[in-house]
């Protein structure tokens, strides 16, 4: 059977049970009490051994083997969940995710074996072995206890009890060597049900139809036959191989521990027990549907400018297709969006990992992670914030002694923050570690010979901190592995200005440093003001303009060489936009028209020649080859096909 | 397919810049446009750019040849090409004054550069390809695009 159709599926539900994993297991090492997440780390251990060997990934099926291995022994109490096992288990996580990674890569698992955590794993499972015999059963290293009882199924069983039925639960081993398991199943389920009611089964009954199990299933029955009687029915089918009987007194005595915990259960094992209607969609598709929804809002602004003789019927019409295209737009713009929460669910296992190397105590909190953004912008947005992340580690949270000395908790707390405001998705960083040293970035500054003593002597504070996202400053004195090495934050910075977001930092010494992220909503479109800069149309975000206003040219001023527009207190600095462009246009004109934006908190003024007017325009990338030119974000098309260019205010408002 | 070919034969585009013809691998090439797209000035670019154009909804920049080449300009005529090469995923229109045809150049025919253009333009010259009394220049594209 060619496996190579299947491959996709299997690497996207292979993450998906991989972060789940990684939750799951976090969560466990601070509430190692909770056999909810040990039964779901012991579910997901399962369904990634079934995959795994489905595709002949033997590896990892081996790997899953074990630790399923290991976890029934945990969950049958006969082993104690210590720290060590914890580790154990967070290296077969690891273990896990190369193997997966390798087969996203190159399609097969790669030649790492893990012999060393292999034999750990089964040395801490031998331990137990002498201890209790009935582990016997384990061979077929199959659960015998994962039933999940809802309170309907304990109902029914009570009430069978009262009306003096018998409760069994069943556990039927096929043989290895079954070909159509699923039709076993059936004629077994026909059998039962000539001598029972079938109450309960694991897996559900469609499951089993669809083969989705191993060589064995559960079911719970109430019967008024004896045990033995059914026994002997039984293995008269073809093909079982073992038949395990349990008589069911009260329900009390299922052996069932999560029953009780069910109000723990977490999110991911909600997740994983309900079905939910979804398909999967190659990005690709939603790319080129997502074009094509721009070509369409393309077409309609060109029917709007080509036809001068506007009768009323062709207005109605062209309102209504405008609003088809903008529910159509939104419609697509949904479709594209997901969860923050795909790329935060690596980050505790990484604060984990950092802050153990480094001797610190530091707790994540996260929050929002189902805010929603532009699968694009997801994707890349992961490393920035492992960035800032790893900056808090190493450079904000300070040692629990240091801390301790200072007078604050001995752990030290990171907020990852997601929210949407208006238009824009904010991602907030904020340690309460030590803050920025002020004085050491502008002994830097100075010593990198970025600026001058003069200069920094009249910067304001917000100025300064901007001077870390130049390339080559880093304020650490030591450099670590971790940050430092003088790639920092202008990396960050950059990666988040070609997303079209701004960042920012707020700090206060030995109280902690924010960062804050703004990254707007969507990528491909946006309203947009369109203006004339000599014969020349560019297009500026509309998100950023604050007011339109006309002034006379002797109403700017120039203040220490810059000119300057005073508005009631504000003070406007004037960026002459031909002059930046390089754009001849008429002189002496008698009045200019200002463009006011903001860029943060700072307003600009820009002054252009004249305006043409609102538009929702499509962004499209200038490409490669024009990437460095720092004076356009990026273009468009406008109704009569000529490209305009969007201005990137991040730069020219400088 | 190249594999059945034989192996010293390449494909190559070839197109004048005045009266000298030039070649370029035409593996690089995605098509070949007429000149009459409006284009759009980019400010902040080296000269030889001479903006964007909207290539059927992609922006496209257009390289003009001579200038890069460090040649007289010349008036855009209705044999002016552009001629549309992807290399690496930049995607560039390079303006010549006329495109002519695509010529099968046996690599056994190709000698080394000497002697012509200036010291800027030499980089981008790959080899001289005679046939018979013609003798194309071949160019480098991804040299031409990358420095």
């Amino acid at each position: 059977m060619s496996t190579n159709q299947y491959l996709d599926i299997f690497i996207e539900e292979a993450t998906e049970n991989l972060q789940n994993l990684n939750q799951a297991l976090l969560q466990l090492e601070s509430n190692p009490e909770d056999s909810s997440l040990l039964n779901s780390i012991f579910r997901i251990a399962h369904t990634l051994k079934g995959m795994a060997g489905t595709m002949g990934f033997n590896k990892m099926s081996g790997l899953t083997h074990i630790m399923e291995d290991v976890l029934q022994k945990v969950k049958n109490g006969v082993l104690v969940l210590s720290e060590e096992l914890i580790n154990l288990l967070f290296r077969s996580f690891d273990a896990l995710e190369d193997y997966v990674k390798s087969i996203i890569n190159s399609g097969n698992e790669g030649v790492n074996e893990y012999h060393n955590l292999i034999h750990k794993l089964r040395n801490i499972d031998r331990q137990s072995v002498h201890e209790e015999d009935t582990q016997e059963n384990d061979r077929l290293n199959i659960p015998n206890n994962i039933m999940h009882l809802d309170k309907y199924v304990k109902n029914i069983i009570e009430k069978a009890h009262e009306m003096g039925m018998n409760v069994y639960r069943i556990t039927i081993y096929l043989d290895k060597g079954c070909v159509l398991k699923s039709a076993r199943a059936f004629v077994i389920f026909r059998v039962l049900e000539m001598y029972s009611d079938i109450i309960k089964s694991e897996p559900e009954v469609m499951d089993i139809e669809d083969e989705k199990f191993d060589f064995m299933f559960s079911v719970i029955i109430i019967s008024r036959e004896d045990k033995d009687i059914i026994i002997k029915e039984l293995y008269k089918i073809a093909e079982v191989e073992k038949v395990e009987l349990d008589v069911l007194k009260k329900v009390n005595e299922i052996p069932q521990k999560d029953i009780a915990a069910s109000k723990d259960v977490t999110t991911t094992i909600i997740k994983d027990s309900r079905p939910t209607k979804t398909i999967r969609v190659d990005i690709q598709r939603l790319d080129v549907l997502l074009n094509l929804v721009g070509e369409l809002i393309i077409q309609k602004t060109r029917l709007e400018e080509v036809y001068d003789d506007k009768s009323q019927i062709y207005e109605e019409s062209l309102k209504h297709l405008e609003r088809i295209i903008s529910s159509l737009h939104d419609a697509v713009m949904k479709v594209r969006m997901v969860p923050v929460e795909i790329v935060f669910n690596r980050f505790p296992r990484m604060i984990r990992d950092l802050s153990k190397k480094l001797g610190k105590e530091i707790v994540l909190v996260m929050s929002g992670e189902d805010t929603e953004l532009d699968r694009t912008v997801v994707d890349e947005i992961g490393e920035p914030l492992v960035h800032l992340l790893r900056n808090s580690v190493d450079h904000g949270i300070e040692t629990p002694g240091k801390r301790l000395a200072l007078g604050k908790p001995e752990q030290g707390h990171i907020n990852l923050r997601a929210y949407q405001d208006g238009d824009n998705v904010v991602i907030e960083v904020e340690d309460d570690g030590q803050g920025i040293n002020i004085e050491k970035v502008k002994e830097k500054a100075i010593e990198k010979g970025i600026t001058t003593l003069e200069e920094i002597k009249t910067a304001t504070e917000k100025q300064i901190l901007e001077l870390l996202f130049l390339p080559s400053m880093s304020t650490a004195d030591t450099i670590s592995s971790l940050s430092g090495r003088g790639v920092g934050l202008d990396v960050v910075k950059t990666k988040i200005e070609s997303l079209g977001g701004i960042v920012e930092i707020e700090t206060r010494k030995g109280k902690g440093t924010k960062f804050i992220i703004r990254l707007p909503l969507t990528l491909a479109m946006i309203q947009a003001l369109l203006v004339y800069i000599g014969e020349e149309r560019y297009a500026i975000p509309l998100s950023s303009v604050k007011q339109i206003v006309k002034i006379k040219p002797q109403e700017i001023k120039e203040v220490q060489k810059r000119e300057i527009l005073l508005m009631g207190e504000t003070i406007i600095p004037i960026v002459k936009l031909n002059q930046v462009l390089d754009i001849q246009t008429e002189k002496d004109k008698q009045s200019m028209t200002i463009v006011i934006v903001s860029k943060g908190e700072k307003l600009y003024g820009l002054a252009v020649d004249n305006l043409i007017g609102q538009q929702e325009i499509v962004i499209k990338n200038v490409g490669k080859y024009l990437s460095g030119i720092k004076t356009i974000s990026g273009a468009t098309i406008l109704g009569d096909g000529k490209v305009a260019l969007i201005l990137d205010l991040n730069y020219i408002a400088q | 397919m190249e594999g059945l070919k034989t192996p010293n034969i390449i494909q190559v585009l070839s197109f004048k810049l005045g009266e000298d013809e030039y070649g370029m691998d035409i593996r690089n090439i995605t098509t070949i446009i007429e000149n009459n797209l409006p284009i759009t000035r980019v400010p902040g670019v080296p000269p030889y750019i001479k903006g964007v154009i909207n290539l059927r909804g992609d922006i496209v920049p257009v390289l003009e040849l001579r200038r890069k080449l460090n040649l007289q300009p010349v008036e855009d005529t209705e044999d002016t090409k552009i001629i549309v090469v992807d290399i690496d995923d930049m995607t560039v229109g390079i303006k010549v004054d006329r495109v002519l045809e695509v010529v099968q150049l046996d690599k056994e025919c190709i000698e080394e550069v000497s002697g012509i253009g200036d010291e800027n333009s030499r980089d981008y010259f790959s080899g001289l390809g005679r046939i018979k009394d013609r003798v194309i220049i071949l160019m480098d594209i991804e040299k031409v695009i990358r420095i």
